[in-house]
């Protein structure tokens, strides 16, 4: 760590001498003044445009914040963005274009996981570093390949590990889940039901929406009579429709809710119809509204991506974040400098020494970088835990009540990706 | 939840839904019948009305009721008077040969749903329901020898939900009276009956061409109005509508109005109930297996007429 931060102080002090240059001398003194070009898998267009717009402005806070300070390696990093239009098919052809055509010297950013699923393979057959931000299991399962890394946002494996004794202990133990019908929900399906059982719950029903669906009231006349806690994790461009349905079917007498946020990113809590989650939980990879204990790195965090205190864009109160993942973007941009720096990357030709350095990372204190709060790369499973959340509705605003240690997410690997070639 | 509770949700889930799908299917219909043309675009149609029902409310601002009434007007004739230019600058050249208007109107899809993209962008936008009170319905059961009445869990409707069906027959019923009392009407089963004896009887054919177009595509647009305060404004909502309504259209016979009705009915309730008693995939399922029969089996649909 001490070689880290030394290392930070030395280019605070580069940046500081080189914010008196012209902005043409600003990277004279790298090995090339070529920029480091990271190739943007963005979900414009599709399922997953809520997040990818969101995505989109962490990213470029992140990086116009990178650059500010001199770049990597004193080199500017140039983002090379393409739509994938949150499709598998598509995403594995942004890789490769971003390997053939672009010339990237890194792949970065998917969200969606089955675009994950789909993308990862090529860019293991090219050998394209890959940093995805996508909070799916498939990283840590062993699913994909050494040279896809998930450093900036946790998976959902260990995020339901950490739920679990909450649920169970605050909300109830007889269960009924509602999960988008795809990879990411399936993981929630499978860990979450493990993970409660092992608290003495059971899981009474499964109910699993396609993520393109529209309507949603005729899934729920399946959830049985004695459900005790409802959990919820639901994506897509109707998830607004989604609580409100929800809302509609129960009335007064609902179970306890329990929700991952992303039934709820990019909507505002305040909107017509969703008065009834007032007293019910989220999950949230960070916080949406700002708490009165926010550090001064989150406060900076959530200003330099210009997002207000609710958690919606400066210039559009209406345009709300998709806040408790978007952060991903950020810590894995950092990430990306912090391993191209520790293995002096100079180009494609030290792919392989950059995943290296990044599964060294290892422990990563609270800071600028990690304005969620600390995280810990497990460099054998390519995978990154850290703190949960856990807020709940009051006056239409969340508030933070649970925090989780990140001891309380982890989990035996289930890979070895070191052991893997390079 | 019981069988009796589950069965009235279901009936009324699938009755909205036979409601909206009558409404895009009879214009949809309307246009195979009188111009026989197979109008691919006409989910876009759909969309385009949703679309332009949140930026008039958005523009109206006041209360949800009034922008909602606004948007109920403005949004079908906007889609209207765009379906009418689309068959005055493109369909009209084409002499309205079937293969070629089925690639046309392919064409216009993808034009109508990326100009949607480019300018309103990739995100579902709700728009407010003039009004909107939950009502939980009751139900009986037998209590000690006596009927009792109890509000099981999650039987409940929407009044908004339930004006939708209103306004789904109100409309229904207007488009009839239209067909079968007025002059336009008259005019437009003169096209359909024989194109070229119309046109020597003077019929302004082309015109009344252009006019079917654009009332099928406004049609379809006010469908989308009443659906969207329930399922949101988004460019790829179209897609769904449009299968639906060709599925109606088929099983009702193409060009048949009462056909069509009937089948939406048949179609929008059995995917609700199906779908809240199995699965909605398996509604859709079914509901292709019967067009695939219902084309094997009498082609010309249920209600339609084998033409020579």
């Amino acid at each position: 760590m001490t070689r880290k931060l030394s290392r930070r102080g030395a280019l605070t002090t580069l940046a500081g001498g080189a914010a008196a240059l012209p902005l043409w001398a600003r990277y004279t003194h790298a090995q090339t003044a070529e920029p480091i070009k990271v190739g943007f898998q963005v979900h414009r267009t599709g399922i997953g445009a809520a997040y990818g717009r969101w995505y989109d402005r962490t990213t470029d806070a992140a990086v116009k914040l990178i650059n500010e300070g001199g770049g990597i390696n004193g080199r500017e990093v140039a983002m090379i963005a393409e739509d994938d239009g949150t499709n598998p098919k598509r995403g594995a052809e942004v890789v490769e274009k971003f390997a053939n055509q672009h010339g990237c010297d890194v792949a970065y950013g998917t969200l969606f996981s089955h675009v994950v699923i789909g993308s990862a393979p090529r860019a293991g057959e090219l050998k394209l570093p890959y940093f995805v931000v996508s909070e799916g299991h498939h990283v840590a399962s062993g699913m994909l390949n050494r040279y896809t890394l998930q450093p900036g946002i946790t998976d959902v494996r260990s995020q339901v590990l950490a739920m679990a004794p909450f649920v169970a202990e605050n909300l109830g133990k007889k269960v009924t889940m509602i999960f988008a019908d795809f990879a990411f929900g399936h993981d929630h399906r499978d860990y979450f039901t493990k993970a409660i059982e092992a608290q003495g719950g059971e899981v009474l029903a499964h109910i699993a929406i396609p993520p393109n669906e529209t309507s949603f009231t005729r899934y729920f006349p399946k959830i049985p009579r004695d459900t005790e806690v409802l959990y919820h994790v639901m994506v897509g461009p109707s998830v607004l429709t989604f609580v409100k349905e929800l809302g509609e079917f129960f009335g007064p007498s609902a179970p306890a809710l329990f929700g991952f946020i992303d039934s709820l990113e990019a909507v505002d809590i305040a909107s017509p119809g969703l008065e009834f989650l007032e007293g019910t939980y989220f999950w949230e990879g960070m916080c949406r509204d700002a708490q009165p204990d926010e550090t001064e790195d989150e406060a900076f965090y959530r200003a330099t991506v210009g997002v207000d205190a609710h958690g919606a864009a400066v210039e559009d109160p209406q345009d709300v974040s998709t806040y408790g993942h978007m952060f991903g973007c950020w810590v894995t941009m950092h990430a990306i400098k912090a391993g191209m720096e520790a293995a002096g990357y100079r180009g494609p030709q030290d792919r392989a020494a950059l995943i290296e350095a990044v599964e060294a990372m290892g422990d990563m204190p609270h800071s600028r970088a990690y304005p969620q709060g600390p995280m810990r790369f497990n460099g054998r499973t390519h995978q990154v835990f850290g703190q949960q959340y856990i807020s709940r509705v009051e006056n239409g605003r969340l508030v933070r009540v649970h925090t989780t240690a990140i001891d309380e997410s982890l989990y035996p690997d289930e890979v070895d990706y070191t052991q893997q070639p390079l | 939840m019981d069988l009796g509770p589950y069965l009235l949700l279901a009936i009324l889930e699938g009755a909205v839904m036979a409601s909206v799908l009558a409404l895009t299917a009879v214009g949809l219909s309307l246009v195979f019948g009188v111009m026989r043309v197979v109008n691919i675009a006409h989910g876009e149609f759909f969309m385009l009305g949703a679309v332009l029902a949140w930026y008039v409310t958005q523009m109206v601002g006041g209360p949800p009721s009034l922008g909602f009434g606004v948007a109920l007007v403005v949004a079908p004739l906007i889609v209207g008077a765009i379906a009418v230019a689309a068959d005055m600058t493109v369909l009209k050249r084409l002499d309205y040969d079937p293969e070629r208007t089925i690639v046309a109107t392919i064409g216009l899809l993808y034009i109508i749903q990326q100009l949607t993209l480019m300018g309103y962008g990739p995100e579902a936008r709700p728009v407010e329901p003039p009004f909107n009170t939950r009502l939980a319905l009751p139900w009986f059961e037998v209590r000690d020898g006596a009927l009792a009445l109890y509000w099981p869990w999650g039987l409940s409707t929407t009044s908004y939900k339930l004006a939708v069906i209103g306004a789904g027959i109100a409309v229904l019923l207007g488009v009839w009276a239209m067909m079968a009392r007025s002059q336009m009407g008259l005019v437009m089963r003169a096209v359909q009956a024989d194109r070229d004896m119309a046109l020597a009887f003077g019929i302004p054919v082309e015109r009344v061409y252009a006019m079917v177009f654009g009332l099928g595509a406004a049609l379809a647009a006010l469908a989308a109005v009443l659906i969207v305060p329930i399922s949101q404004a988004h460019y790829l909502m179209g897609a769904d509508p449009l299968l639906l309504a060709f599925t109606v259209v088929i099983i009702g016979g193409l060009g048949s109005l009462p056909g069509t009705v009937v089948a939406a009915i048949l179609i929008g309730l059995s995917d609700g109930i199906i779908s809240v008693f199995f699965s909605p995939t398996l509604a859709k399922i079914l509901a292709t297996l019967l067009v695939a029969l219902v084309l094997v089996f009498r082609p010309q649909g249920l209600f339609g007429v084998r033409s020579a």
